[in-house]
């Protein structure tokens, strides 16, 4: 009961004139974002974080939290016209969103993405503001060995359910606990791994290598595959929108399994792509038009996008309950609320209850706003794309640069920015996720001060992992989804070795 | 074992990939080096500095060999053609000049040329659709960052002269 009176006291914060203003242009700015190639939800609310230092925070997370969702919905528009995934996880939308525009019914494509994007936020909105408070309850229990053990659990998902090589992903998310390791100790205050440059005392800050490993390598990778615009034209009138609406009732079994595989791979931080591609893999397995997927089935751009969205979201529950985020989005979103000088974690919805409710209501609110802006603006939006890339890619670094440089006011910050777009290039290009290393590059410290912590607390025995009833719960989750891909083969193998005996 | 061949030479990918891997056990042992020199034992306050990072080093050091050793046995096919890497420096180079020249000459004028050259030479757009664009972009950056949102950005001469 109490949870739905703060909702409503959340819904007249956000309702506030200044903040619906700043709601609307976050949307705006983050459709444009999602369109732009180069310029995806995360570096683009890294580059986007200093215009929101001189507003007060929930004004500033509202507007951050709303460039998220319009890079959400804007990824639909590219894949379905361009069949170019703006973002990586709408690459299973351009599978049955592409042929469909081919066959003229881009509108009715286009309706269907939208329309199963706000149905996917929607349930993870939902599920959060029922989830978030417990969570947050169970949370404030936790001593240094469960905080570590959470850490332990999203590092392993990443580990165990990602699509690149494991030790890939090791490697790439241990590069990202060692940056993170650089410059001054929080705990003993002493210096290490600077080797003298005083340019490095106080470590790499994360937004920069956001900017840089997404930004500018994107960027690069762009100019290497040399794009030609085929650009198709698309407008959506009332009543397709209408005749689409009227169809898709027809697809809730998919919609509500897509929405609960994207909570699901959103809380854990295997995040929106994967989720997208699982979900059109089951829907696809599943549906009796199943052999039509590919050729333009309402149904492949249905599943796939609902569970973008419904992960996209679901990522800001572990971010605002535990401090741990489920994306590198959600990781920027957390990197702005310390800026703002506020702790994520379970402490959160205690403090500042006004921030936290405000937040959650400007997820509903901002979701529809963000369905009614895209589904009205989809012709502008379809001609920014068409603005040719030797215009775009100046202005995106020119826009990398003034964003790394404002996070700290240091040139310097914008030569280490192209330092992590070289990196950024030659890693995606030789398989390394990009993903693990930036979210350990945010939670590196304290991920190292649980374990410390942890390891004072009992003279250095590892057993404290193992202590009690939940850290061992927990550390054990993460043992399983650290050899998640090794324990499915063993069970593939165990089936058919007793099939063929 | 190259199964391309389009006639476009190229670096192979396992080169490519063996030279990065390479680059991050190097990276590694620098850490594990640097993590020695802070102190891995156990001080007076528990753990000392090095600690944590040095596990993190031996950890990288670990995966990479692996890495190595996978890529050697399946990597195959081309990183990328030289003219594809071609395009990439042809940004990539631009792009550093711009970074360089930004504390110098503040960023409005760096930007204004960086724009235009990128425009001119790639795009080979007109000088008027060139001077629009790239002095246009510049004078919205400064009355969205500078005017509205109260974020100064790096100045040099030139705009201290104008009075910026």
């Amino acid at each position: 009961m109490e949870e739905i009176f703060n909702l409503f006291q959340g819904f007249a914060v956000a309702l506030q004139p200044f903040n619906i203003m700043v709601m609307l242009l976050g949307i705006v700015l983050g459709v444009i974002i999602g369109v732009l190639p180069g310029l995806g939800g995360a570096n683009g609310v890294a580059i986007l974080l200093p215009l929101t230092f001189s507003m007060p925070p929930t004004s500033a997370i509202i507007m951050l939290s709303c460039i998220y969702w319009g890079a959400l919905f804007g990824g639909a528009i590219t894949s379905v016209l361009f069949n170019i995934p703006g973002e990586p996880w709408s690459v299973a939308t351009t599978f049955d969103g592409y042929p469909m525009a081919q066959q003229g019914k881009a509108g009715e494509a286009l309706t269907a993405a939208f329309t199963s994007s706000f149905v996917g936020a929607f349930f993870a909105v939902v599920m959060i503001t029922l989830v978030a408070p417990l969570v947050a309850t169970l949370a404030l229990k936790f001593g240094p060995a469960e905080k570590f053990a959470v850490y332990f659990l999203a590092f392993c998902s990443f580990v165990g359910l990602s699509k690149e090589p494991p030790f890939k992903t090791i490697a790439a998310m241990m590069i990202g606990f060692a940056l993170a390791a650089v410059g001054l100790d929080s705990v003993t205050g002493s210096l290490r791994l600077t080797f003298g440059f005083t340019e490095l005392l106080n470590g790499f800050d994360f937004l920069i290598a956001v900017i840089g490993l997404f930004g500018i390598g994107e960027i690069l990778l762009t100019m290497e595959e040399g794009l030609a615009f085929r650009g198709g034209k698309a407008k959506i009138s009332m009543n397709v929108v209408i005749q689409t609406w009227k169809e898709l009732p027809r697809y809730w079994m998919t919609s509500l399994r897509s929405c609960i595989i994207g909570c699901w791979m959103g809380i854990t931080p295997a995040g929106a792509t994967p989720a997208s591609f699982m979900s059109y893999g089951i829907a696809k397995r599943m549906s009796r038009n199943g052999k039509n997927f590919g050729k333009g089935e309402i149904e492949g751009v249905v599943a796939p996008e609902t569970a973008a969205h419904a992960a996209g979201t679901a990522a800001l529950l572990p971010m605002l309950s535990l401090g741990v985020p489920g994306s590198p989005t959600a990781a920027v979103l957390l990197g702005g609320l310390l800026i703002w000088g506020l702790q994520p974690g379970p402490m959160l919805f205690i403090e500042q209850k006004d921030f936290v409710w405000g937040l959650i209501a400007s997820m509903y609110l901002g979701n529809l706003a963000g369905l009614i802006v895209v589904l009205t603006c989809v012709p502008i939006f379809a001609a920014i794309l068409r603005i040719p890339f030797s215009i775009i890619a100046p202005l995106i670094l020119v826009l990398c640069a003034i964003g790394a440089y404002s996070v700290h006011n240091s040139t310097f910050d914008v030569a280490l920015m192209l330092v992590f777009g070289v990196l950024g290039y030659l890693l995606k290009k030789t398989g390394y996720p990009l993903a693990p290393l930036v979210l350990a590059i945010v939670l590196g410290d304290k991920a190292e001060e649980a374990f410390r912590q942890s390891l004072l607390g009992s003279q250095g025995s590892l057993g404290i992992f193992f202590s009690n009833g939940l850290v061992s719960t927990i550390m054990i989750l993460g043992l399983i989804a650290l050899f998640w891909s090794v324990i499915q083969e063993g069970w593939t193998r165990l089936r058919t070795r007793a099939a063929t005996a | 074992m190259t199964t391309h061949n389009s006639g476009n030479a190229g670096p192979s990918h396992k080169a490519v990939e063996t030279g990065v891997t390479v680059l991050i056990t190097l990276f590694g042992a620098l850490v594990i080096f640097g993590s020695v020199k802070a102190g891995t034992g156990w001080g007076s306050e528990g753990p000392r500095a090095g600690f944590f990072p040095f596990y993190i080093g031996l950890c990288i050091v670990g995966a990479s060999l692996i890495n190595l050793w996978n890529n050697w046995r399946e990597a195959e096919g081309l990183f990328a053609e030289w003219q594809q890497l071609r395009q990439v420096l042809s940004v990539l180079i631009p792009t550093t000049i711009y970074a360089a020249a930004i504390p110098f000459i503040g960023l409005y004028v760096a930007s204004i040329i960086f724009i235009a050259t990128f425009m001119r030479w790639l795009g080979k757009y007109n000088w008027a659709m060139v001077a629009g664009v790239s002095i246009g972009v510049p004078v919205l950056a400064y009355l969205l960052f500078e005017r509205w949102f109260l974020v100064p950005l790096p100045k040099g001469p030139i705009e201290n002269l104008i009075g910026l």
